[in-house]
């Protein structure tokens, strides 16, 4: 396994983009960090730029403002990277699915830039935390 | 120029060509304009109403936004219940004030903890989140979920949560075991000299500048403009319990602090006296259809006044449906509160009225009007604010 | 129900502008008025009668754009929305941005998804719909389809 690779999994720092959500996954997200839940105990932080990231955490429907910035900030990001895309909105669209301002699923875009993307799905209106914590290790083990 | 040579520019942002929600322009330190362009959590939620039937609504405009998750659907079923005109169970109109004054609490706690991290003070963040969970736990003992509760219906609540005696003495002594962290926290807002320095006299938001934007919730209640829905137009159980609106004149980021640090002890009172008052009976006022007419609902959300308006056709599909969050109002504000101002306090005072988080994660990109070259971003905007207060502290020390 | 107090206020107040005034609801009033009176309407409800701006809701009906603007007086516990009614295809009104600043966003979304031009505003772009929506295609219009947005 190469040193990247290795530290991805060791310790993967995460960039997080909202897409056009309602905050809720992305509280939840943030919520990850505080003292209940603590995800820093697995080496998970969150940085403030892709450009540090090994992984992107993707909330929200991809709205057709977004899904430029989204494409670009998968480009930004140093890889091997892992996308996961958090809660049901991300994941299929949810109950926004068929919303006009809609672009499409959060993989397609992912997947126009790179075919190979590394893609790991969490569903859930919004997930539990334990959920997500639980995705990201269960996706890392998995590498 | 000063504040390029004085500023530690963080990575710049990928995105620099990017628009972000605000673009503030500025000369030297001090903002001289600012530029709006909303489009990136527009979801069409209003088209997406006219094709669901009213009971299906409550699911979707709870997703409007995450904070507000039991504002959203609570006003949207007034307004259809205007229209309608036929009373609300007892029982339900307390479960709502129950749902609803947790999800005040969770939510102020929430700001005071960004507030926090916007200064510096990340233990303070780290504090509020945690001591913010066992509220979530009563809102998942209540309503089945930590956020997205799906408890309101047209004419009721969906469920009764089985609110026998044992929950509501969780529900009593939990709100008890909130109160001392919250007191902590109160407190060193209210005695540290160093939030003192970098709140008081910050962002102004004056009474009439309040009133021109509409300006709702602890934004106004801040700036001496006293209405708060729960008194004014009363709503669910409020008009039952006893508790005291809170209300500044200073307009400051400070002030905002303060209304919402007190608010959250009322909230507190009223759920203690819900569970000890809340009636038996029926939950659901079993309406069969919903007749033509139009009407507006409102309630008091943590953010200030969520506003919505029905009109029905007599059909099971709502002929228009328009949603309004608070901190649509709010938000056009900071023409007024952030003009004027040094960059590093811009974070703080965009902070003060507690838009929705996603929103503050994209909320700002700072223009040079020299050279018209975007230089900092949101997380820019938070070194500097951290930057300052470390500075200040420097001074305290010294 | 009988009129309360604020109904027949605002009756006076209005005057002859006032084409009706009715109250469904126990804290409803809707005032119609017509769309050349609402400048002068706006600054007797918001103005001298002190009462707080809302928003402002557009709705696609039959041959117009009905647009509802929304003030609460909060001491009086009671909502009062003024009705008026502007012709397709090319709908416009006087903007009340001049008047109240707060009103700026809500008339910008209001032109994106309805397509009503609002006189006089001070900065009418695009508000809430991306860059690249085609014009001429109204999402909250009835006959909107998804397909005119690609």
């Amino acid at each position: 396994m190469s040193l990247t690779m290795w530290g991805l999994k060791k310790s993967p720092w995460v960039f997080h983009v909202n897409t056009g959500a309602c905050n809720n996954c992305d509280i939840e997200v943030v919520n990850l960090l505080t003292p209940r839940f603590d995800v820093e105990r697995f080496g998970i932080q969150l940085v403030g730029s892709p450009r540090h990231a090994d992984a992107l955490v993707v909330t929200g429907i991809c709205t057709r403002q977004c899904m430029p910035r989204l494409q670009e900030v998968y480009r930004q990001t140093p890889k091997p990277c892992v996308v996961f895309i958090i809660g049901v909105c991300a994941c299929t669209g949810g109950i926004f699915h068929d919303a006009y301002h809609r672009w499409g699923r959060v993989d397609d875009a992912i997947r126009e830039v790179d075919p190979n993307a590394i893609i790991a799905y969490v569903p859930g209106c919004p997930p539990k935390p334990e959920a997500m914590a639980l995705g990201v290790l269960k996706a890392l083990e998995m590498l | 120029m000063a504040h390029r040579t004085l500023i530690p520019v963080g990575p710049y942002h990928p995105l620099q060509e990017e628009a972000e929600f605000f673009q503030l322009h500025v000369e030297g330190e001090t903002v001289v304009d600012m530029d709006v362009r909303l489009s990136y959590n527009h979801r069409g939620i209003e088209k997406l109403c006219e094709s669901k039937t009213f009971d299906q609504i409550p699911f979707v405009v709870e997703r409007v936004c995450g904070i507000c998750s039991a504002s959203h659907p609570l006003a949207y079923v007034q307004a259809v219940e205007a229209i309608v005109g036929e009373p609300v169970p007892e029982r339900a109109l307390y479960l709502r004030t129950i749902v609803n004054e947790l999800e005040r609490v969770h939510s102020h706690m929430l700001w005071l903890g960004l507030a926090g991290h916007f200064i510096g003070y990340n233990t303070v963040f780290m504090w509020a989140w945690r001591y913010r969970e066992p509220v979530l736990d009563l809102l998942e003992l209540v309503t089945g979920s930590r956020i997205n509760y799906a408890n309101v219906k047209v004419g009721g609540v969906r469920a009764d949560s089985d609110l026998d005696a044992e929950k509501l003495a969780v529900i009593d002594k939990t709100m008890d075991e909130v109160k001392p962290p919250m007191e902590m926290l109160t407190n060193a807002v209210l005695d540290d000299p160093v939030i003192h320095a970098r709140t008081k006299g910050v962002g102004v938001l004056t009474k009439e500048d309040a009133r021109k934007y509409g300006c709702a919730g602890p934004t106004s209640r801040g700036s001496g403009i006293p209405y708060d829905i729960r008194k004014n137009d009363a709503y669910a159980a409020y008009d039952r319990l006893d508790w005291d609106a809170i209300c500044l004149t200073e307009g400051d980021v400070f002030a905002k602090a303060v209304v919402r640090c007190l608010e959250t002890f009322e909230c507190i009172k009223m759920i203690k006296q819900a569970v000890k008052d809340i009636p038996d009976g029926p939950i659901d006022a079993g309406y069969k259809e919903i007749p033509e007419g139009e009407a507006c609902g409102h309630v008091e959300a943590p953010r200030g006044e969520t506003f919505h308006y029905v009109r029905s056709d007599g059909s099971n599909y709502p002929y228009r449906h328009k949603i309004r969050a608070p901190s649509y109002v709010n938000v056009p504000s900071f023409k007024a509160t952030c003009i004027g101002q040094p960059i590093s306090d811009v974070c703080l005072t965009l902070a003060a009225v507690d838009p929705c988080y996603s929103c503050t994660e994209r909320m700002a990109a700072v223009i040079d009007m020299r050279s018209g070259k975007k230089t900092l971003n949101f997380h820019d905007l938070i070194h500097l604010s951290q930057e300052k207060t470390r500075k200040l502290m420097r001074n305290f020390k010294g | 129900m009988s009129e309360t107090e604020l109904a027949q206020e605002l009756r006076s107040n209005v005057g002859e502008m006032a084409l009706d005034v009715e109250q469904p609801s126990r804290n409803n009033i809707f005032v119609t008025i017509r769309p050349e009176d609402i400048t002068k309407v706006v600054r007797i409800v918001w103005d001298g009668m002190q009462s707080r701006f809302a928003i402002v809701t557009g709705i696609d009906v039959p041959g117009g754009i009905e647009i509802l603007y929304h003030f609460v007086f909060d001491e009086k516990d009671t909502v009062v929305t003024l009705k008026t009614r502007v012709a397709k295809p090319f709908p416009e009104i006087e903007s009340i941005t001049p008047i109240i600043p707060g009103a700026e966003w809500i008339e910008r979304e209001v032109h994106d998804l309805l397509g009503v031009n609002f006189r006089n505003h001070p900065r009418l772009e695009r508000l809430i719909l991306h860059d690249n929506w085609p014009e001429g295609v109204y999402p909250l219009r009835k006959d909107f389809k998804p397909e005119d947005a690609k």
